[in-house]
């Protein structure tokens, strides 16, 4: 997988410069930045540092610190699923084994054709519906394995 | 005449298909001529019945649920909108004893009204609260809220009067109002329901504590995790800037108060609140030690509040009806009420708010409904991640810090998990664990490195390699973390890890290897 893909340069440093009098302005950076890239590109890390006068380790740092932030790009739709112990409870790992052999990654990967990224997620606030899912920005609650199966089919263009 | 009916905008409504469903309603009622109002309300907290469909009658709210997108032609079919019977109806919205049997206070609004509609807000004893504060003494604030008993919900059960009163006595020309609605723990889900589903109650309840001790800027920090929560907050601050309950000038008072939402990024320990001072700031999330307590040196250097969702929403009640009213709700030192999340295999998992003195039982039990699966509770995780796991043997006993204090447990966030009897608690150990492990912030050695160690002896003691010798270990290790951790990260972690040895021993081995190990 790459870890470079092209992106609009100017929308991000239009971003930088709006934001840089906020105070506490890096993380609301990120994720303006995230927002409109869908991730971080390393190579912008010096742009950020430069405009809030911070160094670059402190941005790096920050960056790496926090889950939802990342560095590469991900697959068109990202899929969360979440492990925590309320999912726990009502089956979320039987669920999580299930994606990972549906869709042919681990978390933390990406599948082959690029379509999905899956990744774990503590916590949806939905703990009394689990299993919780979340795909790009939808939840989903009460998820068994025919309801992901059909909610992975719907994204793929199978209906 | 038009009818008025109720579809629910709160996540978990949603991630059952509500959208879906208030679609299909409108679509029919065009199609059929008929002539309706639609009201996307919060949820009423039962979420077993969502999408729960209500229809104003004049004898109140009528319920049907759960309506999934495909039954609702059948709904119309059977004049659901003119007192027709049809097989999901719940009858009187109200009459339902899961919201009857509760004690709801804070949560009076939540499920009812339109939660971005200020003018909702107002017809719903909205603002009272704050009308009264402007015309108190800011120490006269601070006074209330200390007799009122509150203690605070996000955790450690701090008094909320005391804490305020340190920041009204520091001198500084900014001082802040930091709210924090990082809700990490699983389990919970009030806060969310508190910013989604009636987000001007916590809005009202930072402007009283920015009055109190006079803070002119407020943020909430919210989990990025809850992208609904942080839309329904702009959107309710955005309107109540607009109608001078926000801003400069509060209605006409000439007191200033400003706030904005903060999205957190996916740090569990960013709930702990110097890590949250942090990365409000930009930082990493790393914790600060104490001293400076944060009332004095706290955002940006200056006297802060940091408050949990739950405890700056209480003010408002405390404000409109009097300390008196609310401290007489509750038990012993825990006063008021708490909305407890009934989460995990339950059958109906919800949000119950009930005064303290409440037992385990009755809300597992007589609220729940017992287990989903059907086969008996085992254990029961309260006051999320790094709370105990109790046994059935612990039930009876009642919601109040003191006495979950007095068998090793925490109330922590109101938050509790059931599980029923398929539950391996030896790899319940493991998750807190590794759960530490991967959230630690990394300050401390004991809570960094002893959670990955100790990972490592729970895989030893799973696959039964050396158990006495492993078990004596992991008590050793949980010892170091609990004197050695700069925070309840790593203090705590071990809350989990021993009550499932304590309590659930047989899952880590016979009888008699435990006896050696002891
Ligand atoms: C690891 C860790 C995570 C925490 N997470 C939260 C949280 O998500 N929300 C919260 O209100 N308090 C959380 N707390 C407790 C806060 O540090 C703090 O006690 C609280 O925000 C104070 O508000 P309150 O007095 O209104 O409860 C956490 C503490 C620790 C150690
Ligand atoms: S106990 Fe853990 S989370 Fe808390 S300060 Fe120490 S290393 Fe950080
Ligand atoms: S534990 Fe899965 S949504 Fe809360």
């Amino acid at each position: 997988m790459n870890t470079q893909t092209p992106f609009d340069l100017a929308a991000v440093e239009a971003i930088i410069a709006q934001r840089k009098a906020t105070p506490g302005a890096l993380l609301p950076i990120l994720h303006d930045i995230q927002g409109v890239v869908g991730y971080i590109p390393p190579s912008i890390v010096p742009a950020i540092a430069e405009g809030l006068n911070i160094s670059r380790a402190e941005v790096h740092g920050v960056i790496t610190y926090y889950h939802f932030f990342r560095q590469h790009p991900v697959g068109e739709h990202v899929v969360q699923i979440c492990r925590a112990e309320a999912c726990q409870a009502r089956g979320c790992e039987s669920l999580a084994d299930h994606a990972k052999e549906l869709l042919g990654c681990d978390f933390h990967g990406t599948t082959d054709d690029n379509k999905f990224t899956l990744q774990t997620v503590y916590c949806l606030g939905q703990c009394a519906s689990g299993p919780a899912i979340q795909i790009d920005d939808d939840l989903y609650a009460r998820v068994s394995k025919e309801k992901f199966n059909s909610l992975i089919q719907a994204k793929r263009g199978v209906q | 005449m038009t009818v008025t009916i109720f579809v629910p905008r709160d996540s978990t409504a949603l991630a059952l298909g509500a959208n879906e469903t208030a679609a299909a309603i409108e679509r029919e009622a065009k199609a059929r001529g008929i002539d309706i109002k639609l009201v996307r309300n919060g949820s009423r907290g039962m979420f077993w019945l969502e999408p729960l469909v209500e229809v104003a009658t004049d004898a109140g709210r009528i319920g049907f649920g759960p309506i999934e997108e495909h039954e609702v032609a059948g709904l119309f079919d059977a004049g659901f909108t003119t007192g027709g019977s049809h097989p999901k109806a719940l009858g009187l919205t109200e009459e339902i004893p899961y919201l009857k049997k509760q004690e709801r206070l804070q949560f009076v609004r939540v499920g009812i009204t339109d939660p971005v509609s200020l003018e909702d807000y107002l017809a719903h004893d909205g603002y009272v609260g704050l009308k009264k504060a402007i015309a108190m003494e800011p120490a006269a604030i601070v006074q209330e809220v200390t007799d009122s008993g509150l203690r605070g919900r996000g955790g450690a059960a701090f008094p909320t009067g005391i804490k305020w009163k340190t920041v009204l006595g520091a001198e500084a020309a900014q001082k802040y109002i930091a709210c924090n609605a990082d809700e990490g723990d699983s389990g919970t889900f009030s806060d969310r329901m508190v910013m989604e589903d009636d987000p001007f109650m916590l809005i009202e309840g930072m402007t009283i504590a920015g009055l109190a001790v006079k803070a002119t800027e407020g943020y909430i920090y919210v989990r990025s995790e809850y992208p609904h929560s942080i839309a329904n907050l702009n959107e309710a601050i955005v309107a109540a800037n607009a109608a001078g309950y926000l801003g400069e000038n509060i209605l006409g008072s000439g007191r200033t108060f400003n706030l904005q939402v903060r999205k957190a990024a996916g740090a569990y320990v960013c709930g702990e609140e110097t890590a949250m001072l942090e990365s409000i700031e930009g930082k990493r999330g790393m914790v600060r030690a104490k001293p400076p307590l944060p009332a004095l040196q706290g955002l940006f250097g200056q006297p802060t509040v940091i408050n949990n969702v739950i405890s700056l929403s209480a003010v408002p009640l405390i404000l409109s009806r009097g300390a008196e009213f609310y401290k007489n709700y509750g038990m012993g030192r825990s006063r008021g009420t708490l909305p407890m999340q009934l989460a995990g295999n339950l059958k109906y998992g919800g949000l119950v708010e009930k005064a303290f003195g409440v037992t385990l039982r009755e809300l597992l039990y007589d609220f729940g409904g017992g287990s989903e699966s059907g086969r008996p509770i085992r254990a029961v995780q309260v006051g999320g991640p790094l709370g105990a796991y109790m046994p059935e043997s612990l039930f009876d006993t009642p919601f109040d810090y003191e006495a979950f204090a007095a068998v090793a447990s925490t109330v922590g966030h109101g938050g509790l998990v059931a599980f029923d009897d398929t539950v391996d608690m030896a790899k319940q150990a493991r998750y807190a664990m590794h759960f530490c492990a991967e959230e630690s912030c990394g300050k401390c050695t004991p809570c960094r490195i002893g959670s990955t160690r100790g990972v490592e002896v729970m895989d030893k003691i799973i696959a039964n390699q050396n158990r006495p010798q492993q078990i004596h270990l992991l008590r050793d290790l949980c010892d170091v973390m609990v004197t050695g951790s700069l925070c309840a990260m790593g203090n705590m972690t071990p809350f989990p890890v021993l009550s499932a040895l304590n309590h659930f021993p047989e899952d880590f081995g016979d009888q008699k290897t435990l006896a050696n190990a002891a």
